[in-house]
């Protein structure tokens, strides 16, 4: 595991969290559904070629408190400023899940604060044909089945770990739910879809083959709907939670993407 | 002590596999099984026993707001109570309530139920409920994250709707209007009064306490489930210095009446049967969306009704019946069993207002009737006396005396000459 250090930055809402490791030129990464309560594989993954830095949005785990922000530019806004703020001008954007619909809006509204985009099972469209998944109405015996290829690991990975207050966890979990279920309620529908055409970077759209909560298919609704130019990557044996079911695998295509359009 | 009768209206005709070939009675309940035909005599026959509530005594009659919902066919209970405005005379009308995060702006919330006062001259009591993560997060959409707060701001719209004597703006983090006039106006002064249906969530009994609303505990398992609740809210009242009012609270309670237990049970276990089988069998994942509860609520590890009855649909069967009966989810018995029992209770819990479910799941209107009339004339006249000589009740309806109020016109059959 990569040496990874943590510092706290200001933000106009608080204090807010940047996990940081390795070394190389800068990657950003906004977190999936349920946001960072510990470090991931993938991290450990991608610090060994890059710089990465992991600010936590609010409500998230290590962020500000969000019930303040009142609508999606709101959110936008905080999630520009712990972006600009942890020091990730002109990065490269991770974005995973909950967290990639916010990158792929901050690509949209700020085209020159990321020079590429990579969108790991974004949320943010929403098509009757194929409906993405009520990610917030599961049977707490499915749930993680539903959303992981690997859900053992994925239950093991949430545990709090020794020495936690085991409630605390439990609430911190929460929390990020509840920031998830402000920007995502009810279809996970943030509107970006008239935004897509704004993004103008190169980007690269990664799903989990088995993603049972946002269909692989939207990978084309995306790349079509982006301006710059796309790339799809879709990974076998991994779920909508594809970064933490395929942490390698994942990491080697985002390598390979930045290093070629660089 | 105040006896109030309430109406769920259940629709009947659940299949008997529903729990086995349907996931839930609520929010995805299959359309196909509402037979408008049946939804016409049902609500014909609810409003007509509402009515015979009324005219044995009952002093208020109440109906509720669900969505999407197979036990509860109330999605506006404004129209219902609006016919009851009708219908009665001297009862109250207890609307509980409207889920107000759900209109916006609460205008409409304020007008009608201003007309529905003005209307029934003065009887209403307004209800207002958070509403349930089904009706509200799932069946309507609402943001769980942003509920409450909506709620809260709606309660002060409309406090402020029925009370400024001009017209004003209001600039809300969710509502903003310009001009909020509100016609007509509410006849009870300075509004009528609000009680909240609520279960543990500890913000529900400190807004109660603080701001005098009538905290109704709402249970479908007894007082056993409700007595923490409602000793929650009594702790609230007495850290603000408060007096213990019996008044100040409310409990449903489901109830069986007949001349022995022996009857009861036999005239009370299909019906019940039905309601805890098929009409609470609720889709666990509905119960519980991010936010909906309070993190204090979480922490205070208050457990969801909703939840529980899920849990209970999903593990109970139709012999599991004897313990609803047991452990009071529905109190069955001769008049005067039922009586000593409801006395301890209320007793027991400092409870004022009894709202009694005396139709539940599949009654026949034959059943409710004989239910309805034995409390009534058996039952009530043992408990009426309860802490009336102690206390008043500050939040009963003032309606307009009898000689201020409308005499209305009988039909007069002019289509038939």
């Amino acid at each position: 595991m990569t040496a990874s250090t943590e510092t706290y930055v200001d933000t106009p809402l608080g204090k807010t969290r940047v996990w940081e490791a390795g070394t190389g030129s800068l990657v950003g990464y906004f977190a999936g559904y349920g946001g960072l309560v510990q470090w991931l594989p993938l991290l450990d993954a991608l610090a060994d070629n890059w710089l990465v830095k992991a600010p936590s949005l609010p409500g998230f785990p290590g962020g500000p408190a969000s019930e303040g922000l009142d609508d999606h530019l709101d959110w936008l806004i905080a999630a520009h400023d712990s972006y600009t703020n942890s020091g990730l001008q002109t990065a490269c954007l991770v974005g995973a899940s909950i967290g990639g619909a916010i990158a792929a809006d901050i690509a949209a509204i700020w085209p020159n604060a990321i020079s590429r985009l990579v969108l790991v099972a974004p949320f943010g469209v929403f098509d009757e044909n194929q409906p993405v998944a009520d990610i917030f109405a599961q049977e707490p015996s499915v749930g993680l089945a539903k959303i992981s290829n690997k859900p053992d690991q994925l239950e093991e990975w949430l545990a709090p770990p020794d020495g936690a207050n085991a409630e605390d966890w439990a609430i911190t979990q929460l929390r990020a739910k509840v920031a998830a279920a402000d920007i995502l309620w009810p279809l996970g529908d943030t509107g970006l879809r008239k935004r897509l055409a704004r993004i103008t970077c190169p980007t690269l759209i990664i799903w989990g083959e088995k993603d049972q909560i946002i269909p692989s298919a939207y990978a084309e609704d995306f790349a079509q709907g982006i301006s710059g130019p796309t790339e799809i990557q879709i990974i076998k044996d991994a779920g909508h939670t594809v970064e933490f079911d395929q942490p390698v695998q994942v990491a080697e295509v985002i390598s390979k993407f930045l290093l070629k359009s660089n | 002590m105040k006896f109030m009768w309430f109406h769920l209206m259940p629709y009947q005709e659940l299949p008997d596999d529903f729990k086995s070939k349907h996931t839930s009675v609520w929010v995805d309940i299959d359309s196909k099984l509402f037979d408008p035909h049946k939804g016409h005599l049902l609500y014909n026959e609810y409003i007509d026993e509402l009515r015979f509530a009324a005219d044995v005594g009952f002093d208020a009659v109440c109906v509720n707001e669900h969505h999407s919902n197979g036990y509860g066919l109330m999605p506006s209970p404004n129209l219902i109570a609006s016919a009851l405005a009708r219908e009665t005379a001297d009862t109250a009308i207890c609307v509980m309530g409207n889920s107000l995060a759900l209109y916006n702006p609460p205008t409409r919330v304020a007008e009608e139920m201003a007309m529905i006062d003005c209307i029934s001259g003065g009887r209403m009591i307004a209800g207002f409920p958070v509403g349930t993560p089904m009706d509200t997060c799932f069946a309507y959409g609402q943001n769980p994250a942003k509920l409450r707060p909506r709620y809260y701001e709606a309660i002060d719209f409309i406090q402020r709707a029925w009370t400024t004597d001009s017209t004003f703006s209001f600039n809300g983090r969710f509502n903003k209007q310009r001009y909020v006039n509100v016609w007509p106006r509410p006849i009870q002064k300075p509004h009528p009064p609000i009680w909240v249906p609520g279960g543990g969530s500890i913000e529900t009994w400190q807004m109660c306490a603080e701001k005098n609303f009538v905290y109704a505990n709402l249970s479908y398992f007894g007082h056993l489930s409700s007595k923490a609740s409602i000793a929650g809210f009594w702790d609230k009242v007495r850290e603000l210095g408060k007096e213990p009012n019996p008044f100040h609270s409310g409990f449903l309670q489901t109830i069986g009446v007949a001349e022995t237990r022996a009857e009861a049970l036999e005239l009370y276990t299909e019906p019940a049967n039905y309601f805890y089988n098929r009409c609470l069998h609720i889709n666990p994942a509905f119960a519980n969306p991010p936010g909906y509860a309070t993190e204090a609520t979480v922490r205070a590890k208050v457990e969801s009704q909703v939840l529980r009855a899920a849990e209970v649909s999903r593990i109970s069967s139709r012999t599991d019946q004897a313990d609803v009966f047991e452990k009071g989810h529905v109190i069955i018995g001769s008049p005067d069993e039922v009586a000593e029992q409801l006395r301890g209770i209320c007793q027991e819990m400092n409870v004022g207002h009894l709202m009694t479910l005396l139709h539940f799941g599949n009654m026949t209107g034959d059943l409710t009737r004989y239910n309805t009339d034995l409390f009534a004339r058996k039952v009530i006249p043992q408990l009426r006396d309860l802490f009336e000589d102690q206390w008043e009740d500050h939040w009963w309806p003032e309606s307009l005396p009898a000689e201020d109020r409308a005499q209305r016109e009988p039909s007069r059959g002019l289509a038939a000459e």
